[in-house]
């Protein structure tokens, strides 16, 4: 019974992905919307069921399917492990991707690509699904290019519009730029512990401590290697300081395609995999370090970002880049389990966040920009009210002790393991992540009050038009709002005892591992005013909008004024994209122009030295062997020859009677005659 | 004596209306002295005592055969020839053929190792219809039978080639006379006095 | 042969040599119409009766005379058939020169 419990929760939704890619065509945009809906929801209560059995049961297990690569002393399979970790993981992706179908339907509607646009998600979701219950790494990264491959298709999935096409190479790309430091990091696995196999690689990680690399005169531990080439491909996946480029130019997708897969689904693949690889992670203090470094600071900028946006898509996007920042640098602290709490929490918030936004910009025919929204509120209670769960879910509102929205819960989660940490890099992790919380509950106010409060925005005919028409959302896209809501607010309540457990402990049961010295510094009480400041901040981040925007709008020009050059850095997305252009992009293109043109004399050379002579020799074979010796005795000559004797033979057929009857006699002469000479 | 008398007589004259045959102009000119050829042919038969053979060659050759080549003649209207001098070329070729021929069969008859004696006389007083009527139909049955199979499928051969059907001419149809029913042809109406009938 | 008055079976034998070379001349050297051609045909099995006759006399045998009957009636056929192909093949051309028989040439 587990087994096809499993298997379905897993692979009903290739199974739909597969009905709806290939049999779109004759099932129409109702069937194919049927078919997918109908099995991942199918899936997704298989894994509420499979949660409960595993989490709270005990009942972990390990299905192997088929032998992969059998390869030398490379032995890989396909396999699905569900342990807490990747049941956990299998809930959150299946329930978000049920409602993200559901919503589809609804925004989708119309579209001509819908069977299309249902079978790339379900595809998705199946990709995601291999990487989370992947027995080995093997198949994890099968899992991880696949949804890289996923985020593309989604992605451009409008391919007459070039802005989405671009979008979607550069995610591809700089994914993949990603997934090469984390093949090399595979390779290296590998190559130390002789298999890919996560049992066996935990296993032989703490003997593997004192190896090193030995590089240019320097010695690198292999462990730090290791991990730091792993975390350069969650930097890619996801959208960490560095390999970030991507991901606001992502939002040329539809928006369901921004709510699951870069807000609760893709993006956490780099999450996952640090918390799967923890037993690898504890013993590389330097991978550590660099996690959280990198975690707290783009957690930092992408905030900072955020302030200045006006997209309404963007600014949702750069937070989902600021609360992966927590996530990773929970996990850099070792607090796996608040970060995979925070995981949980964002991918409901988050996913409300997108796919309420999608309503906002559904219902002004398309409208994204921030600066022409206004007033929507009274437009659309409904989304309103779901939107302001989300942003306070988001901020990390509640009351301590009492009740919170989910982020309040596992935000703190995070800041406190940080600060109990200790170290250097807790401490700024904390400090930098209490900015970032004031900043997140800043720009999400600030979203909310351009968007839904104030007058109309001033505008042309067009927007006026579309304002004017204005209307509620339709259920199929309200309910799936509301499933969330019930999420962003319920989960972090229900989660924060079992999530924030112990690594050993009843609920975690070892799938994550925490070194003892670890352990032992994350479980130092903490002040009461720590795990109040993050609280602090937020209210003082969502007050000090509505002072501003309400109270004191004036106060905005006087600030960009001031910070000028700070603020023009930050809408310009700290002009990383430029960067990156200016170094890899166009030396790029330049290197290729060149090579065409300059080193052209390559070209010439290549041409004088082959293709003449070839030419020369080819046109003496032709003509001389060719024609003279060949032709000459082929068709020339012995066709030639062979039609001339039928020409002649055919002479002898006049067709004349007497000519024949000469022949006739003729042959009977000489019969005759050869009788008569031999008898 | 008298023997080779005649049999010079209707030997030279065989050899001369044969060439005439095909030397003159007119075609039935030609036919004409196909006849004599056969005459001379049938007292040479006689000559040799098949006086049986001599006449049928007569009564067939001559009555039928020759006669059908006049009818083909008179039916195509075959013109004479116009005199033409082209002949001249394959000449050489042909009469040394000829030549190359006649050199081999004579040199067959004419060392021929047979007696010169004049035929045996006839052990019975057979006349030669008598003896030929004896073996035909006993030993040379099947042959005999044959030749009138031979006849009948140059009979229908020369009609099968010839016939012309033609249009609109009035044939019987044997079996649908005889396949005529009586409610095909034949119906009894009773008719009022002073009333006709209507079709 | 001994004598050439004292006639012989080479005396007819030759006849119906001389006979069928005319014959086969005829056949070779026509150039007027097919109706020669076939009289020409005639001659040549008139030599070959001659010859039968000649030898089942002086053989005293009568087969040759019985074969000499069955020629004939061959030559007959032949006749008859020839004759009629010769109508039907005069149908289309109008002529039967020979000339306008050389649908085999080539």
């Amino acid at each position: 019974m587990s087994f096809s419990l499993d298997l379905a929760a897993v692979f009903l939704p290739l199974l739909g992905a597969i009905i709806a890619g290939f049999g779109g065509h004759r099932l129409g945009d109702k069937g194919a919307q049927i078919a997918t809906c109908v099995t991942i929801c199918l899936a997704a209560v298989a894994s509420c069921f499979i949660f409960h059995e595993v989490a709270f049961l005990g009942a972990a297990r390990t299905h192997v399917l088929f032998t992969w690569v059998q390869m030398g002393t490379l032995t890989t399979h396909w396999a699905l492990r569900l342990d807490t970790l990747s049941v956990v993981m299998l809930l959150v992706v299946n329930v978000v991707a049920a409602v993200v179908h559901l919503y589809a339907i609804g925004y989708m509607q119309g579209d001509k690509g819908v069977p299309r646009f249902m079978a790339f998600l379900s595809l998705f979701t199946f990709f995601m699904l291999m990487l989370v219950t992947a027995n080995d790494l093997l198949q994890l990264f099968f899992g991880w290019e696949g949804v890289g491959l996923a985020s593309y298709l989604l992605i451009g999935f409008w391919f007459d519009r070039p802005r989405a096409c671009a979008a979607a190479m550069k995610a591809f790309i700089v994914n993949r730029v990603g997934d090469f430091g984390f093949m090399l990091g595979l390779f290296g696995l590998y190559q130390l512990c002789g298999s890919l196999d996560l049992n066996v690689i935990f296993k032989a990680v703490p003997a593997l401590v004192g190896t090193t690399y030995h590089l240019g005169g320097y010695s690198f531990q292999a462990l730090n290697v290791i991990g730091l080439l792993l975390f350069v491909g969650a930097m890619g996946k996801s959208a960490q300081i560095g390999l970030h480029v991507w991901l606001p130019d992502a939002m040329e997708g539809p928006t369901p395609v921004s709510a699951l897969i870069h807000a609760a689904t893709m993006v956490t693949a780099g999450v996952f995999m640090v918390a799967r690889l923890s037993p690898l992670f504890e013993y590389a203090p330097a991978a550590q370090t660099f996690i959280t470094m990198i975690g707290a600071i783009t957690a930092v900028f992408a905030a900072s970002v955020a302030l200045t946006q006006f997209d309404i898509k963007r600014v949702i996007a750069y937070s989902t880049m600021s609360q992966l920042g927590y996530m990773f640098f929970a996990a850099g602290v070792s607090a796996y389990g608040a970060s995979l709490f925070h995981l949980m929490t964002h991918a409901f918030f988050k996913a409300l966040l997108f796919l309420a936004a999608g309503c906002v910009i559904h219902a002004l025919d398309g409208e994204q920009d921030m600066r022409r929204m206004g007033g929507l509120a009274r437009k659309m209670p409904a989304t309103y009210a779901l939107m302001w769960i989300g942003g306070l879910a988001l901020a990390g509102i509640g009351i301590p002790g009492l009740f919170g929205f989910a982020g309040f819960y596992s935000k703190d989660l995070i800041l406190e393991a940080a600060f109990a940490r200790g170290t250097w890099f807790g401490y700024t992790a904390f400090a930098l992540g209490l900015c970032a919380a004031f900043m997140t509950a800043f720009y999400m106010a600030r979203l909310m009050i351009l968007t839904f409060h104030g007058d109309e925005a001033d505008g042309t005919p067009a927007i006026k038009a579309a304002h004017a028409h204005t209307h509620r959302a339709p259920w199929i896209m309200l309910g799936p709002l509301v499933v969330l809501a019930l999420g962003s607010v319920f989960a972090g309540v229900l989660g924060v005892g079992s999530f924030g457990g112990a690594a050993d402990g009843a609920f975690w049961q070892g799938t994550l591992f925490v070194l003892p010295a670890h352990r032992v510094a994350l479980a130092s009480p903490v002040p009461f005013i720590i795990t109040l400041l993050p609280l602090v901040m937020a209210l003082s981040g969502v007050f000090s909008a509505c002072w501003l925007y309400f109270k004191r709008p004036d106060m905005h020009e006087r600030l960009v004024l001031r910070l000028g050059p700070v603020h023009r850095a930050a809408a310009n997305q700290f002009y990383f994209n430029e960067l990156y252009d200016l170094i890899f992009v166009r030396p790029a293109r330049r290197i290729g122009l060149m090579l065409h043109l300059k080193v052209g004399f390559f070209d010439d050379l290549y041409d004088f030295l082959f293709v003449r002579i070839i030419q020369k020799v080819g046109a003496a074979l032709w003509q001389r062997g060719d024609e003279a010796l060949i032709d000459r005795f082929g068709p020339d000559g012995v066709a030639a020859l062979a039609h001339k004797i039928a020409r002649g033979a055919g002479r002898a057929q006049t067709g004349y009677v007497p000519h024949y009857a000469f022949v006739m006699f003729a042959g009977l002469a000489v019969l005759v005659g050869w009788a008569l000479v031999r008898g | 004596m008298i023997t080779g008398a005649v049999f010079y007589m209707f030997a030279l004259a065989l050899i001369f209306s044969a060439t005439m045959t095909l030397a003159v102009r007119q075609p039935v000119h030609a036919v004409l002295f196909l006849i004599w050829s056969f005459f001379n042919a049938a007292g040479l038969f006689l000559n040799l005592g098949a006086e049986f053979l001599a006449f049928i060659l007569l009564i067939v050759y001559i009555g039928a055969v020759a006669v059908l080549f006049l009818f083909v003649v008179m039916m195509l209207n075959v013109k004479g020839d116009k005199p033409t001098r082209k002949r001249a070329k394959a000449m050489p070729l042909g009469l040394s053929l000829g030549a190359a021929l006649l050199m081999q069969m004579g040199a067959v008859v004419w060392t021929w190792p047979s007696s010169p004696l004049p035929p045996p006389a006839a052990t019975e007083a057979l006349t030669n219809t008598e003896a030929l009527g004896r073996v035909l139909y006993t030993t040379y049955l099947y042959p005999f039978q044959i030749c009138g199979l031979i006849l009948l499928v140059a009979m229908i051969g020369a009609i099968v080639l010839t016939l012309r059907h033609r249009e609109g001419t009035k044939r019987q149809n044997v079996w649908m006379q005889l396949g005529r029913e009586r409610e095909d042809v034949l119906e009894i109406c009773h008719v009022k006095t002073g009333e006709g009938i209507e079709r | 042969m001994t004598s050439i008055l004292t006639i012989g079976l080479s005396h007819y034998l030759s006849v119906a040599m001389i006979l069928f070379i005319i014959g086969a001349l005829g056949v070779i050297f026509n150039r007027r119409n097919i109706i020669v051609m076939l009289m020409a045909i005639e001659l040549m099995l008139l030599a070959g009766n001659i010859n039968l006759v000649a030898f089942s006399s002086y053989a005293g045998d009568l087969t040759g005379q019985v074969f000499t009957m069955i020629v004939l009636t061959v030559a007959a056929a032949e006749a008859a058939i020839g004759l009629a192909i010769l109508v039907v093949a005069f149908r289309p051309r109008g002529t039967i020169a020979v000339d306008a028989f050389t649908e085999m040439k080539g």
